[in-house]
């Protein structure tokens, strides 16, 4: 009898219907994984399979029963008797998703205290067990800690140990391993694969084709709230069916070399046609090495006071950066990769070392000589929209910074039209507002933001991550183009190997602080002298079924 | 720090409220001797100045009034003839009573209503919002007057004047509670809402946890942060709100004394109830710091990051 089975499931929000009809089965000790891009419905099916769609949904289905009972009309009662009990579900950051005021083993006693009749000293043994069953260190202490003083790791064990409080049959993981670094990540899916080789039903829901690659045993791939590939985890990810799949598995960037073009077609709303992606490199870059760098770092150093002494957020760090290369820079989060680029461009100044920009003293000068000599270094952020005034339209940013980018150059600035159309934006954009674009959207304006004022060095810190697999194949594509067209050069922050790798002409691994391997990316990559270099190798997560 | 702050603030209070009361005319000669209608010789005002210090120099009196505060002496009421200090302490215990009965009642209003009326239908929601808005809006003077009409006049239930007895004190901490309820009860709402749109709340429901289990054991908590903050400065506008209910329904207390004194022109008084609720507001700025810490881990740990 399968752990979980269901027909036909809908779910419409008024007369908007976002799930047309999925069907899925899952058998004890078996991972079945949706996989889609946001606004796929795959959130949505994970919900309603718990019965909590949300308000306004109306949830239909021909059948949906958990563990043989048909639950398509059930009561809220007889709901709450299957979530937790029968049903626990994994939510992606444990830092929202446990109640942060309130100690994490009161909440993995939850289920226990809400399911089961139990004296308090039996939940408490049980709370201390599932805590040293997802390899919480120390139980009994990290019981009384609240989810914001754990790791993030840590706090996500905690989040999984609160879904298995009852040992149910099924769970559902909703993301569980986004925004955390990869060598957390790594060991929290070793964690889910324990749990499924133990008999547990896994549903994994996730946007990352290399997480489910991983555990999945079969794989459903949805678009628009419809399942369009469903197959073994080996027939989807080697064989693909469908136009989609085929770009979706093209645009994991691990293990491409640079100058290959990711995004296999960049506007298919529909359909993506044509033959499998069989990498295109688009140019042979690499200038020659030998040109003086464009932004120097040397033996640079940074800290920051904490209770209980100083925290060297960058320790001894030395960076050549050279016209038209990129440099990737690799860590987890915490080891310092964002103070470096608010070092570089100028935002805070080191204690000791300095940073120059060709060749001229940067980071040692007073801010008011700096300001004229800013146009040269543009940035753009994980969250791009956070970095807009909303209530400006795209076309006043857009102007605004290239009137500053122009001022004292004697040159005119660029119009917002050649700006749009060099990130690939209609014109028409000019008028809308930040809000009302698309992720992938903002971070092209973004971009244009960043050029408009022509410079010369472009940081780009997690430009990325927020984005969809497909979405980001096309950014990265799209600063490759502009960095060989105009010979900018980048300094790529990312946690994500795979993104760095691609990316980069020459990286550094850094680690709390300091830098503990560099070299050309292949090179660094292929032959890890460093253990920690070899341990994020190991870990992050491939395209291998 | 903190200490200097609240040294500043109390030197600020006295200084304002030294100068502000010079611009109550009349006579303050006269105001000791009585009032503008005791028909005080002149030898007796000139007298009374040279005793009071008020034929020196604005400056010389403000100096002399601060050195007498920094030794904690609140000098001596010019109607009264007793020392500030024994005036305001008979009189501190039934304000402060009123005014922690009044916080109290309206958390528990505010707590009470905003919890009913989210995570209901939209009529309730309206309805709540209603209540709220319409409470905050009363004036204490008119609720009293409404109050009165309708549980003493009308119903007689409780007394219309305070008596000293429980009874004595329903109205009056009525009058005070619901205005503050309304404002609590829409802080309260807007961070409720807040919590219940958070993904913690997703996971307590995946757990099996109804409804009221999710608002004890997780909302409420989240909706009390704001309120608690905002409790400090509640009990010093209800310290202020003391001066017309004591007025309206008799009551002896700091408001009563206060209002008394300003019309008496007695200087001393006015300054040492002014401080006095100066100081309660500082004291409860950092008696509600410690709750909400107490109450928000998250904020204990601020520095660690």
């Amino acid at each position: 009898m399968p752990l979980l089975d269901v027909a036909g499931l809908r779910v419409a929000f008024g007369d908007h219907e976002v799930v047309h009809g999925i069907s899925l089965r899952i058998r004890p000790g078996e991972c079945v994984a949706i996989v889609g891009e946001s606004g796929s419905g795959k959130s949505v099916t994970a919900r309603a399979l718990l019965g909590m769609a949300g308000a306004g949904a109306r949830t239909r289905s021909d059948r949906l029963r958990v563990l043989g009972r048909e639950l398509g009309s059930a009561s809220e009662r007889t709901w709450r008797d299957v979530r937790g009990r029968q049903v626990g579900l994994i939510l992606q950051d444990a830092l929202v998703s446990l109640d942060p005021l309130r100690p994490i083993g009161r909440e993995i006693d939850d289920p226990l205290r809400i399911h089961e009749r139990m004296p308090p000293a039996a939940r408490r043994a049980r709370v201390l067990g599932l805590l040293a069953r997802v390899g919480m260190p120390d139980p009994e202490f990290a019981a009384g800690r609240r989810s914001g003083e754990l790791s993030g790791g840590l706090r996500q064990r905690a989040l999984i140990a609160s879904a298995l409080a009852l040992d149910p049959p099924l769970v559902i993981a909703d993301e569980p391993t986004t925004a955390l670094d990869v060598s957390v990540q790594a060991r929290i899916l070793s964690l889910l694969d324990e749990i499924r080789e133990a008999g547990t039903g896994i549903l994994l829901i996730s946007h990352d084709l290399a997480v489910v690659s991983r555990l999945a045993d079969r794989i459903l791939v949805t678009r628009h709230g419809e399942v369009i590939e469903d197959g073994t985890a080996d027939d989807v990810l080697r064989s693909p069916r469908e136009p989609y799949t085929r770009a979706l598995i093209a645009a994991v960037p691990t293990e491409r070399p640079r100058g290959t073009a990711l995004a296999v077609a960049t506007s298919a709303p529909a359909a993506i046609p044509g033959p499998p992606p069989t990498g295109v490199p688009i140019a042979t870059g690499s200038d020659a090495p030998e040109r003086p760098p464009l932004l120097r770092f040397d033996r640079v150093a940074k800290g920051f006071s904490v209770p209980g002494g100083r925290l060297l957020a960058v320790d001894d760090v030395s960076l050549a950066l050279r016209p038209g290369e990129t440099l990737g820079l690799v860590g987890e989060s915490g080891s310092g990769k964002t103070t470096v680029a608010r070092l570089a461009l100028g935002l805070t100044a080191p204690d000791s070392g300095v940073v120059l920009l060709d060749g001229e003293a940067w980071s040692s000068r007073p801010e008011r000589e700096r300001r004229p000599m800013r146009r040269r270094i543009g940035a753009i952020y994980q969250d791009a929209l956070s970095s807009f005034d909303p209530r400006w339209s795209v076309g006043r940013i857009l102007a605004d910074a290239a009137s500053v980018g122009a001022r004292g150059t004697g040159r005119p600035a660029p119009r917002v039209e050649d700006l749009l159309d060099q990130v690939g934006l209609v014109a028409s954009v000019a008028r809308r507002r930040p809000l009302n674009l698309s992720g992938g959207q903002r971070q092209r304006v973004a971009i244009a933001r960043a050029l408009a004022a022509e410079p010369d060095v472009l940081i780009c810190d997690e430009p990325v991550s927020a984005l969809d697999v497909t979405i980001q194949a096309q950014i990265l594509d799209l600063l490759d183009r502009l960095q060989r067209r105009r010979g900018l050069a980048m300094l790529f922050i990312s946690h994500d190997l795979g993104v760095v790798r691609h990316m980069s002409d020459h990286v550094a691994v850094m680690r709390a602080g300091r830098i503990v391997e560099s070299g050309g990316t292949e090179a660094v990559f292929a032959e890890p002298r460093h253990p920690y270099t070899a341990q994020l190798v190991a870990d992050a997560p491939r395209l291998t079924p | 720090m903190l200490a200097a702050g609240a040294v500043f603030v109390m030197w600020a209070v006295a200084t304002l409220t030294f100068f502000a009361i010079r611009l109550i005319p009349g006579d303050p000669a006269e105001a000791i001797l009585g009032g503008p209608g005791s028909q005080a010789s002149q030898e007796a005002l000139d007298q009374v100045r040279r005793d009071y210090g008020l034929d020196q120099p604005l400056l010389v009196q403000y100096l002399a009034m601060l050195a007498r505060l920094v030794t904690g002496d609140l000098g001596t009421s010019y109607a009264l003839r007793t020392p500030v200090a024994d005036l305001l302490g008979g009189q501190l215990g039934g304000t402060m009573l009123l005014a922690v009965l009044a916080l109290l009642v309206a958390w528990i209003l505010a707590l009470g209503l905003s919890l009913w009326s989210t995570g209901r239908a939209r009529v309730a929601a309206a309805v709540g919002e209603g209540i709220e808005l319409t409470a905050a809006a009363l004036p204490h003077f008119w609720l009293a007057a409404v109050l009165i009409a309708i549980f003493s006049t009308g119903l007689d239930w409780f007394p219309p004047i305070a008596t000293g007895t429980p009874a004595g004190l329903v109205l009056p901490v009525a009058t005070l509670a619901i205005p503050l309820a309304g404002f609590l009860a829409q802080v309260m709402r807007e961070s409720l809402l807040d919590a219940l749109q958070q993904p913690f709340v997703v996971s307590a429901r995946a757990r099996g946890e109804n409804t009221t289990g999710l608002r004890l054991r997780h909302t409420i908590r989240h909706a009390s942060l704001p309120a608690i903050s905002l409790s400090g400065w509640a009990l010093g506008w209800l310290l202020s709100g003391a001066v017309v209910v004591e007025t309206i329904f008799a009551m002896p207390g700091l408001g009563r004394t206060l209002l008394q004194a300003v019309t008496l022109r007695d200087v001393p008084v006015v300054t040492g109830v002014v401080l006095l609720v100066a100081l309660v507001y500082v004291v409860m700025t950092v008696v509600t710091d410690v709750a909400s810490r107490l109450a928000d881990p998250r904020l204990r740990q601020e520095g660690a990051r």
